[in-house]
């Protein structure tokens, strides 16, 4: 830009750039989604959804790998969400201003940014080979737990600061003591959030690869997990060896597999987004 | 309930709370303690400096020189923030100040539909259909290089730039606008010169924690950088990350054995890195003005 331009000349071609710099997020973002959609949609028949591969993993469905994502999930939800909301409880209702709080707020920033490799590392040293867990749901399960609840201590803590002071001040003026206050009137208004932040977890949880590589993925079982010291198929590490390990890989189940992984995890973002409009819309404060 | 009763589940509960919330503490310590007791025994069969600088990987003749892994983490990771970062902090800058409402409303979303979208469907999207790309367009023997890596990379960090920068930029006082505004410079001379400059920690946070994902990501580059442990001379050469080279080789080791504890040490490294990155960003925030909220 030369230094005669006027300044509402530079102010247009400024925004012009920046309007660009936008098509440049939403372009790719489209293009890769319906690239994924066109090429596998075809693929998505029932027998694809709900049978067993076979033929060395060069026909036939992906059902167990669906099923071990939803063991996976389950599991990581069940050890991260009490853990989550009761650490999102205390920064909200109880932490002071003081060191420990800054410590565990820092230790919540650093938590969420550990690279997955590294949870991966530490679940197979700590679940799969000290407590001799093995690679199991249990293994996969705790470490993808430990990856997510940053995400949803923030969610919660969030939920929690937005009710209203004066619906605890109520409750207290009553008689209610501090954690009667938190359980009948805190948590219940802000069990929309909460959800919000588990679905959320659960989409990622779904999506991650790294972690589950050395504490429960199995390449291939001919049955689903019989227990939680089962190891398990997986959808998104299926996804990689389709790609990577499998010579010769048929294109439509690996499209296949990529769009059904996607679906579930866009699909979580999408139910958690519609969950907070709601209620937004429903707030009476 | 007994008022006995009544306060010993009061102080039960609180002592809950707050153990549930020190967890998140001893998480943190405990994760640093399982890579410090599985990765230094490595020193056993090396030297601290003969690890960091040695420009050889061969687990398989225990020679663990991870210089080229480290190169290659830093060149995947510079070519992805070159891009991501002027990019993101444009788009955050482009949503917060210019934007028309109807095109924040499907920016927003589709900075949230990027974010979402698994690393190993973005590592697929790369080998299938950039990787050829690349390797057509810039004549390239293989399309497996640092460069593909680093072009899905900057994507991936995209959103987190995005979403921290226009944190910042929103924060900015919309008195410091309006003043600008009413000494007569315009939209954009005000963007420029009063409204980037006061939201540059926020920016730089944003970049910050762009770096720190870049970093760490593991699936893609594990897909799409073709996986050669060699000192890179080119961005256009496949190379072989330290998040990668832990995901590919973690599993044919034998517990104990050196070759296993130099993949925890790697992972020593890579935890160190990715702390200082958080360090610094969580320091910029609490120095914007939205103070991190």
């Amino acid at each position: 830009m030369s230094k005669s331009l006027k300044p509402q000349v530079r102010e247009r071609i400024a925004f012009g750039l920046l309007t660009a710099s936008a098509g440049m997020v939403i372009v790719p973002t489209v293009l890769v989604i319906g690239l994924l959609v066109a090429r596998g949609i075809s693929a998505l028949t029932p027998e694809f959804l709900f049978a067993f591969p076979t033929n060395g993993m060069r026909s036939g469905g992906i059902f167990p790998a669906i099923m071990g994502t939803l063991y996976l999930v389950l599991g990581t939800i069940i050890f991260s969400v009490p853990l989550g909301v009761l650490a999102a409880i205390y920064l909200s209702e109880y932490a002071k201003p003081n060191a420990l709080t800054r410590l565990i707020r820092l230790s919540i920033v650093n938590l969420a940014g550990v690279p997955s490799i590294v949870y991966g590392l530490f679940g197979f040293g700590v679940f799969v080979l000290l407590l001799r867990f093995g690679a199991s749901l249990l293994s996969g399960s705790l470490t993808l737990a430990l990856l997510v609840l940053p995400v949803i201590i923030v969610a919660a803590e969030e939920a929690l600061r937005s009710v209203p002071q004066t619906f605890r001040e109520a409750s207290l003026a009553l008689g209610a003591t501090k954690w009667q206050t938190v359980r009948r009137v805190v948590l219940p208004n802000a069990l929309s959030g909460i959800i919000t932040g588990m679905v959320i977890a659960i989409g990622r949880a779904a999506g991650e690869t790294a972690p589950i590589l050395f504490t429960v993925a199995a390449f291939f079982l001919p049955h689903l997990p019989r227990s939680v010291f089962d190891q398990a198929m997986a959808l998104p590490y299926h996804l990689y060896i389709m790609s990577t390990q499998v010579p010769n890989a048929p294109p439509r189940i690996q499209w296949g597999t990529a769009l059904t992984l996607l679906i579930i995890v866009l699909g979580m973002n999408l139910i958690a987004a519609v969950i907070r409009g709601r209620f937004r819309r429903r707030r009476v404060w | 309930m007994s008022g006995k009763r009544k306060r010993m589940t009061e102080v039960a509960m609180e002592g809950l709370v707050r153990a549930s919330g020190i967890a998140t503490i001893a998480f943190v310590v405990l994760i640093l303690a399982l890579l410090l007791r599985e990765g230094l025994p490595v020193f056993r069969c090396t030297t601290p400096a003969k690890f960091l600088f040695g420009r050889d990987w061969l687990p398989l003749s225990d020679v663990f020189g991870i210089l080229p892994l480290i190169l290659a983490s830093l060149l995947v990771t510079l070519g992805a923030v070159l891009i991501s970062i002027p990019l993101g902090a444009a788009v955050a800058v482009y949503i917060a100040e210019v934007a028309p409402p109807r095109m924040k409303e499907i920016l927003k979303p589709a900075v949230e539909t990027l974010a979402a979208i698994p690393s190993v469907v973005i590592g697929f999207i790369g080998l299938l259909v950039i990787a050829p790309l690349v390797r057509s367009v810039f004549g390239l023997p293989t399309g497996l290089t640092a460069f593909t890596g680093s072009l899905m990379l900057a994507f991936m960090a995209l959103p987190t730039v995005v979403s921290i920068a226009e944190d910042a930029v929103t924060a900015v006082p919309t008195e410091y606008r309006a003043a600008s505004l009413a000494l007569g410079a315009t939209k954009w001379q005000t963007i420029k010169l009063v409204v980037v400059p006061a939201a540059r920690s926020g920016i730089f946070a944003g970049a910050m924690l762009g770096v720190g994902r870049v970093i760490g990501e593991t699936m893609t580059v594990l897909m799409v950088t073709g996986n050669a442990a060699v000192i890179p001379h080119s961005i256009f050469q496949p190379v072989r990350t330290m998040t990668a080279t832990i995901a590919a080789e973690m599993g044919e080791t034998v517990q104990g054995s050196p070759h296993y504890f130099a993949l925890f040490a790697i992972g020593l490294v890579l935890f160190a890195i990715t702390f200082a990155i958080n360090l610094l960003a969580d320091v910029a925030i609490h120095r914007s003005p939205s103070g991190g909220r």
